[in-house]
């Protein structure tokens, strides 16, 4: 007599009065490919954990977001945020689709001039520039956001002691009805501080005005905001032509629109929360078109934008490491990826899926990394089917800081593969080694054992 | 070799449905997950499970046990086995 196929014991607590309105979670598709390319095949030749990047998703995104802008106002001029994301070929995929690069650090702006980008086509943001990296940035016609008075002053005497002319633009914050109100960078428009920087700028024969900048909040799930922002940078603008006869080059609304990762205590998932990119653009474009009726005189608009354009373009595969039972019975699943790699796993609830077929029962389940760290929680509750050891696992939308934001704690940073248009893959960073780790480390001869 | 007995007062249909008097608490249990809780029933020890199931189920001893071992776990915290 042939033996019954076995699965899994399992038992499942019957609620009742839980449903809601949305209905049970439907069964889990597992995510068996990325790009056509099966995520056991990438494990077997590159490891896990292990990042997947898709470069056919970047640039898709981008040409998506630039026809939206651009079908609703003229002039539309992206620029890739570093800081989201600064592998080269990431960076690189979105210069090649005529993204600028807008850098928040000297080794920023660095990573920008060595993939090529002329000065020019780099906007220089954030609190801390060097004077050696103010310098640079001016010779090379950078695009220089400033954002406090020190800064300002500083760049006056660097272009008066070289006799040299800087592009400048402020940084300008404001209240648009959201909070926390982003009120550390740049300089106030309701307590006149930034009218005040603008005049001050206005008269200063080394710098030329050319644009205004805001960036008033990341995850902004109200495009009402993006409106109120554009008509105060409006107002201003408008000021300074009736009163110095200044004209803009741009006008430059920064970031911050939402992907589609659903927050930590966000209860709707985020696809039906979070406004859609032409709710932004029609909220901006609207606002910008008050400045003047005449084309030549309409600023060119800058967008910052990087998490929307890059989250869902990466993906992280893991495998299971272990099963195990809390103390209260709850079940728990270990990984091989830890909030070292996955740093956004702190404010999202990631997508996360099996790559390969499971059975129909889910259980309400703990993820933890593998680091041996209390805080390595990658989700402290998931319906989840039943994996076991080694089965791998996809963790969505991580494209943004996640790249960025990791560090190299108790495990090292894995291989980041990307998937070309073309099909194939290509290796984007290697994973660590310990050489790569140590070659910074100096051990004193006195501590020398032996 | 650990025994468990299943509490006197539990009600196991024959579809592996499952009632806890004492809590109202209903439960589901899958095909193999029934089979062992009706051997638990009839207070086999731990070694005549695993040769029961090894005969009548395509599965190999260490994934049997292992997975046992999570089975066990979970029938505790949810009060439905006791170790004697």
């Amino acid at each position: 007599m042939s033996k019954k196929i076995y699965e899994r014991p399992i038992i499942t607590k019957n609620q009742a009065g839980f449903l809601n309105k949305f209905g049970s979670s439907s069964i889990v598709k597992p995510k068996v490919e990325i790009d056509g390319i099966l995520v056991k095949d990438l494990v077997n030749q590159w490891g896990s954990p292990l990042f997947v990047i898709s470069e056919k998703k970047i640039r898709s995104n981008q040409r998506n977001a630039l026809r939206i802008f651009k079908s609703r106002y003229p002039k539309v001029q992206f620029a890739w945020s570093y800081k989201t994301n600064y592998l080269k070929a990431v960076c690189a995929v979105f210069h090649s689709e005529g993204s600028w690069a807008e850098v928040v650090s000297e080794f920023e702006y660095q990573k920008a001039r060595r993939l090529g980008i002329p000065g020019e086509h780099i906007i220089f943001n954030g609190p801390d520039k060097s004077d050696k990296a103010l310098l640079t940035a001016i010779k090379e016609n950078a695009k220089i956001h400033i954002d406090h008075f020190d800064e300002l002053y500083k760049i006056i005497e660097i272009t008066e002691d070289n006799n040299l002319k800087a592009n400048v633009a402020i940084r300008v914050n404001m209240d648009v009805g959201v909070y926390p109100k982003w009120d550390r960078f740049g300089f106030n428009y309701e307590n006149g501080e930034a009218w005040q920087a603008l005049k001050r700028i206005a008269v200063s024969k080394n710098l030329n005005l050319i644009g205004l900048h805001t960036h008033i909040g990341t995850y902004m799930m109200s495009a009402d905001a993006y409106r109120i922002a554009a008509n105060k940078l409006v107002d201003l603008a408008k000021g300074l032509k009736n009163n110095y006869n200044i004209v803009l080059e741009y006008i430059d609304l920064g970031g911050g629109f939402a992907s589609h990762n659903t927050l930590l205590g966000q209860y709707l998932p985020a696809e039906e929360v979070v406004p859609s990119t032409e709710q932004y653009a029609d909220a901006i474009a609207s606002s910008l078109f008050e400045l003047s009726a005449n084309y030549d005189e309409l600023p060119t608009l800058i967008l910052e934008t990087g998490r929307a354009l890059i989250d869902d373009a990466a993906y992280l595969i893991t495998k299971v490491i272990a099963n195990k039972r809390l103390s209260t019975g709850k079940k728990a699943i270990i990984i091989d990826a830890g909030v070292n790699i996955l740093f956004t796993s702190f404010w999202y609830k990631h997508k996360i899926t099996p790559a390969n077929e499971t059975g129909i029962h889910t259980e309400d389940s703990a993820i933890y990394g593998p680091l041996c760290m209390n805080i390595d929680c990658i989700r402290e509750s998931i319906v989840f089917p039943n994996v076991k050891k080694d089965d791998l696992l996809v963790i969505e939308y991580v494209g943004a800081y996640d790249m960025t934001q990791w560090m190299q704690f108790i495990n090292m940073r894995p291989n980041v593969l990307m998937i070309m248009q073309d099909g194939t893959v290509e290796l984007i960073r290697k994973a660590e080694d310990i050489d790569y780790i140590e070659q910074q480390e100096i051990l004193p001869k006195s501590l020398k054992l032996s | 070799m650990k025994a468990y007995s299943i509490p006197e007062n539990i009600a196991i249909s024959d579809s592996g449905f499952i009632f806890l008097p004492t809590t109202g608490e209903t439960f589901t249990l899958n095909e193999t997950g029934k089979t062992i809780f009706k051997y638990f029933q009839q207070k086999r020890n731990l070694d005549e499970i695993i040769n029961s199931l090894l005969d009548e189920y395509e599965i190999d001893r260490l994934t049997l046990e292992r997975d046992l071992e999570d089975f066990i776990l979970r029938l505790k915290s949810l009060n439905l086995l006791v170790e004697l």
